[in-house]
């Protein structure tokens, strides 16, 4: 299929950034959305030009890095997943895509479409861990945890970071980050005193403060 | 050829690893503020010996290239993670998890090392669970297990589909704690570029900041690498896009042997290659294999039909199907380890079996564990693992078989390491997958998250305070001194030899050439010829990519092809001495296959007369030859045989 690509074009945090529009052609359905930015990029470095910087890593929606707003939604139009598990037959031959970074006054562009998160890094930094140092510790089936509350525990510890729900919220909130935090370590006896400390911390964090926090 | 001095402790098997730490040197409290520890990588090596060392009071500086530590390839983990703790009742014991790993490694492994790897695993699962990971649970609230390939009983500890995310973000706390306290200074975003080496010891590191491009020195009274595994040399695995050989393959520059590089593992279930465009391999979990059934059609017809799209497999009749890996090793069926259960696809295919337009697939089935245990039951051991699938195939994996295909997946080779995992550059410690230690020429499942975590949790911390004892004296160096200017004065060369190349190519062009030839000749099969065209080939690679490279952009700024350019640089030297090392290595042993050397049945064939030894390669500078020495491995408390999973 044939595509027309609309991306944000940011030189860096400082500079000022411009949609620039850009044709792709021949793009197999099964190829993935990163895979096609891939094609576009291989296009450009061939005329010399700048390839667009984006994040990604694993590319198999584990590692949190990829990020981008698709048309105007965090990582695209499919449910339930991240930009780099996304796969183009979920577009048309002909469409129109816009692509931007995500947009939110505690994640600053980097270049294009790459944003700082160290945000997230400081609040985990702050309080996001079990007081525990290495070794010393009792068996591990000393304290039986209910495999109810374990389940929903991982349902929590689950989240990879990403910061699609800073990026979505209007308020910038990162609510959702920490409280996944927070529930994930609140259903555990391990971690149920802290879980108090991490909360409060991300209270105190200015670059997400919102309504809901105060 | 100098035979290598792997400094493993006298005494019995049993006593070594308790008889060298009552017996190392430890740095006291005051002193270790003093010593400066620099460790590359968050993994789970990384961020383990990171927060762990951290803890013991050591000046730490911790970096990698991501933008944040959390994100290490470690994350991507899918299955489990091994320990002996017995738990099941059903047989499992230290020296059965030590028995298991030797011989799946195919006896290339120093038994010591895998030995005290065993004593160690109960304590990382005790560890996980005290920092608050939620590991699987039965209904009586304690922790559950299930098996991996290789092993007889079930030991394998699991957090869903996503245990190497849980364990790594149990350490990614541990280590986000001590940053905290200001015990350890993290550097994303930044990359390794050289080793210092000052009078004979790694002194320090020079880095490339990937936001701004500067180049900087830091300097470490130790230095570790805990960078990952090389799987991307062949362009297409399953690593992460930027896991790179680089850091590793400046420590070999600079004096540490290179071990082992032929032995790659190549993982039987992975979703197959869709098209030129594909940037990446997906794993899918060895765990499947508990309760898939790997088959292929019996008839060439049918699967020339299949292949055509005009039969499907779930109308295939019982006995239409050929459950190969049941028929051929009726003791393990689906769970012989991963480089059996490989070379027994490939056979197929070869054969005119394999599925998909390509030919290369084979069908990983789930119906009779859903007609068994129900679709509910299933969805809970591998919802994640059936969506992904869903996600990149559009297959609905509950209704129509998995369609899979080996990959490559992990490296057992690499730096070469001592017991106390010290490179043979004095103070250069390699943990992780990054160094050759523990898995011999085949890993099996569930064990290299066992080993990050060993490493980083339970080894390093002791054996580089064993180092340190003696470096107490050693002021602080200042990033000034001539040999760190000289290694910064290196590096901006090589930046601006790449940039000056203005050629016509990209680097991923190039990549992906290397890539085919490594899979075609360094690959699941191997042999003589094509090992030797291998060489020719890599060469003229070697040529083009010096010659004929185009980097858009600067060298002060962010720039992502320039990123590319420097690691292809060291893959393309890296698949030489893979090749090269196949090539001398005249034996079949785990993923090391010769075509020359199998049995009659079509089994790896070892020699153990004249290669049981780790090779470990010395660089002799530009374009010379490397130089070979041999880690004699010797067998002191397991009969070596023949591995057998057919009985
Ligand atoms: C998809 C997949 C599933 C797996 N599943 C399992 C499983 O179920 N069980 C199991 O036991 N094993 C599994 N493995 C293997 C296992 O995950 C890895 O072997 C292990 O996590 C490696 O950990 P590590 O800490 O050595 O390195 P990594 O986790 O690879 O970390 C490398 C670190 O080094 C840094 N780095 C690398 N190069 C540089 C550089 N040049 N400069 C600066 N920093 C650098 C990176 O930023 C990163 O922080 C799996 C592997 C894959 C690919
Ligand atoms: S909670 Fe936020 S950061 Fe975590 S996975 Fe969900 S969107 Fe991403
Ligand atoms: S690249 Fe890792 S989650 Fe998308």
């Amino acid at each position: 299929m044939n595509l027309t690509l609309k991306i944000w074009r940011q030189e860096n945090e400082k500079a000022q950034g411009k949609f620039v529009t850009y044709e792709v052609k021949d793009i197999s359905p099964d190829s993935s959305f990163l895979e096609m930015l891939d094609i576009l990029n291989e296009q450009l470095v061939n005329k010399i030009q700048l390839p667009i910087a984006f994040d990604h890593d694993c590319r198999e929606g584990i590692c949190g890095m990829c990020s981008l707003y698709i048309n105007g939604r965090a990582h695209g139009p499919d449910e339930g997943i991240t930009t780099c598990q996304l796969h183009m037959r979920k577009f048309s031959d002909g469409d129109i895509i816009t692509i931007e970074p995500w947009r939110s006054r505690g994640f600053p562009i980097i270049k294009d479409l790459m944003v700082n998160r160290d945000a997230f890094d400081n609040i985990m930094q702050s309080g996001g861990y079990i007081s525990v140092n290495t070794g010393g510790i009792p068996d591990a089936n000393s304290i039986p945890i209910s495999k109810e509350n374990s389940d929903l525990s991982m349902d929590a510890a689950a989240c990879i970071g990403c910061g699609a729900c800073v990026a979505t919220c209007k308020n910038s909130s990162a609510m959702l980050f920490v409280s996944a935090k927070v529930s994930q370590f609140a259903l555990l006896p391990q971690g149920r005193t802290e879980a108090k400390i991490i909360s409060n911390i991300a209270r105190m964090n200015r670059e997400f403060l919102c309504a809901n926090f105060s | 050829m100098a035979i290598l001095n792997s400094k493993v402790p006298g005494g019995k098997l049993f006593d070594k690893w308790t008889e060298y730490k009552n017996h190392q040197n430890l740095v006291n409290p005051a002193n270790k503020r003093k010593l400066d520890i620099i460790i590359v990588g968050t993994g789970l090596a990384g961020a383990s010996a990171a927060a762990s060392l951290g803890e013991l009071g050591f000046k730490v500086k911790n970096f990698c290239y991501q933008d944040s530590a959390r994100r290490a390839h470690s994350i991507a983990a899918q299955g489990g993670i091994n320990a002996a703790k017995n738990y099941p009742n059903d047989g499992d014991s230290v020296y059965r998890l030590f028995y298991d790993t030797v011989k799946g490694g195919d006896y290339r492994a120093r038994e010591s090392n895998v030995y005290r790897l065993a004593e160690v695993s109960n304590s990382i699962i005790d560890q996980g669970v005290a920092q608050g990971i939620p590991f699987a649970r039965d209904y009586g609230g304690l922790l559950d297990n299930r098996s991996f390939g290789g092993a007889l009983v079930s030991r394998t500890f699991y957090a869903r589909g996503q245990t190497g995310q849980q364990l790594l973000l149990g350490a990614y706390s541990a280590l986000s704690r001590q940053i905290n306290k200001k015990t350890v200074d993290m550097y994303n975003r930044t990359e390794l570029m050289d080793i210092v080496i000052v009078d004979g010891r790694a002194r320090g590191i020079v880095v490339r900041n990937l936001v701004t491009g500067k180049i900087e020195s830091h300097f470490g009274h130790a230095v570790v690498l805990a960078t990952g595994g090389y799987g991307n040399v062949f362009f297409l695995s399953t690593n992460a896009m930027g896991s790179n050989v680089s850091a590793a393959w400046k420590a070999h520059k600079k004096g540490s042997y290179f071990a082992n590089p032929c032995f790659v593992q190549i993982h039987p279930t992975c979703i197959p290659v869709h098209g030129d465009f594909q940037s990446k391999l997906t794993l899918m979990s060895e765990s499947l294999r508990n309760d898939g059934r790997i088959w292929v059609p019996k008839k060439k017809s049918d699967a020339e039909k299949i292949r055509k799209g005009q039969l499907k497999p779930e109308s295939l009749k019982e006995e239409d199907r050929d459950y190969y890996l049941e028929r051929r090793y009726p003791a393990f069926g689906n769970l012989v380890p991963r480089d059996v259960a490989s070379r027994a696809a490939k056979e197929r295919c070869d054969a005119g079996f394999g599925i998909e337009k390509t030919g290369k697939g084979v069908y990983l089935d789930f119906k009779s564990a859903i007609e068994r245990l129900g679709k509910n039951t299933i969805e809970q051991r591998y919802g994640n693992l059936f969506q992904m699938y869903g996600k990149i195939t559009d297959d609905n994996p509950y209704e129509t078989p998995m369609k899979i295909y080996p990959a490559i997946h992990y490296s057992m080779g690499g730096v070469w390491v001592d017991y106390e995992l010290m490179s043979t550059v004095k103070g250069l410690f390699v943990v992780g997958e990054a160094n050759f230690s523990d898995h011999g020429a085949n890993r099996l499942g569930a064990s290299a998250l066992m080993q990050g975590l060993a490493d980083g949790y339970f080894v390093l911390p002791y054996t580089i305070q064993n180092y340190l004892a003696d470096q107490i004296g050693v002021a602080r160096m200042d990033t000034n001194l001539p040999e760190f200017k000289k290694a910064e004065k290196d590096v901006k060369l090589l930046l601006d030899k790449l940039m000056s190349i203005k050629g016509k190519r990209s680097v991923d062009s190039i990549h992906k050439e290397l890539g085919i030839t490594m899979w075609d000749n360094v690959g699941m099969a191997r042999n003589k010829k094509g090992l030797e065209l291998a060489l020719e080939k890599i060469k003229s690679l070697k040529k083009e990519f010096w010659t004929n490279l185009r980097i858009p952009g600067e060298i002060n700024s962010l720039n992502t092809e320039l990123e590319k350019a420097y690691r292809l640089a060291d893959f393309l030297e890296l698949g030489e001495l893979m090749a090269k090392d196949a090539l001398h290595r005249d034996e079949s042993s785990g993923g090391h296959f010769r075509e020359e050397y199998q049995t009659d049945e079509g089994e790896a064939k070892r020699d153990d007369k004249n290669f049981t030894y780790a090779a470990a390669w010395e660089y002799a500078g530009e374009n010379k030859e490397h130089i070979l020495h041999k880690d004699v491995l010797s067998y002191e408390n397991i009969e070596v045989k023949q591995r057998n999973y057919k009985k």
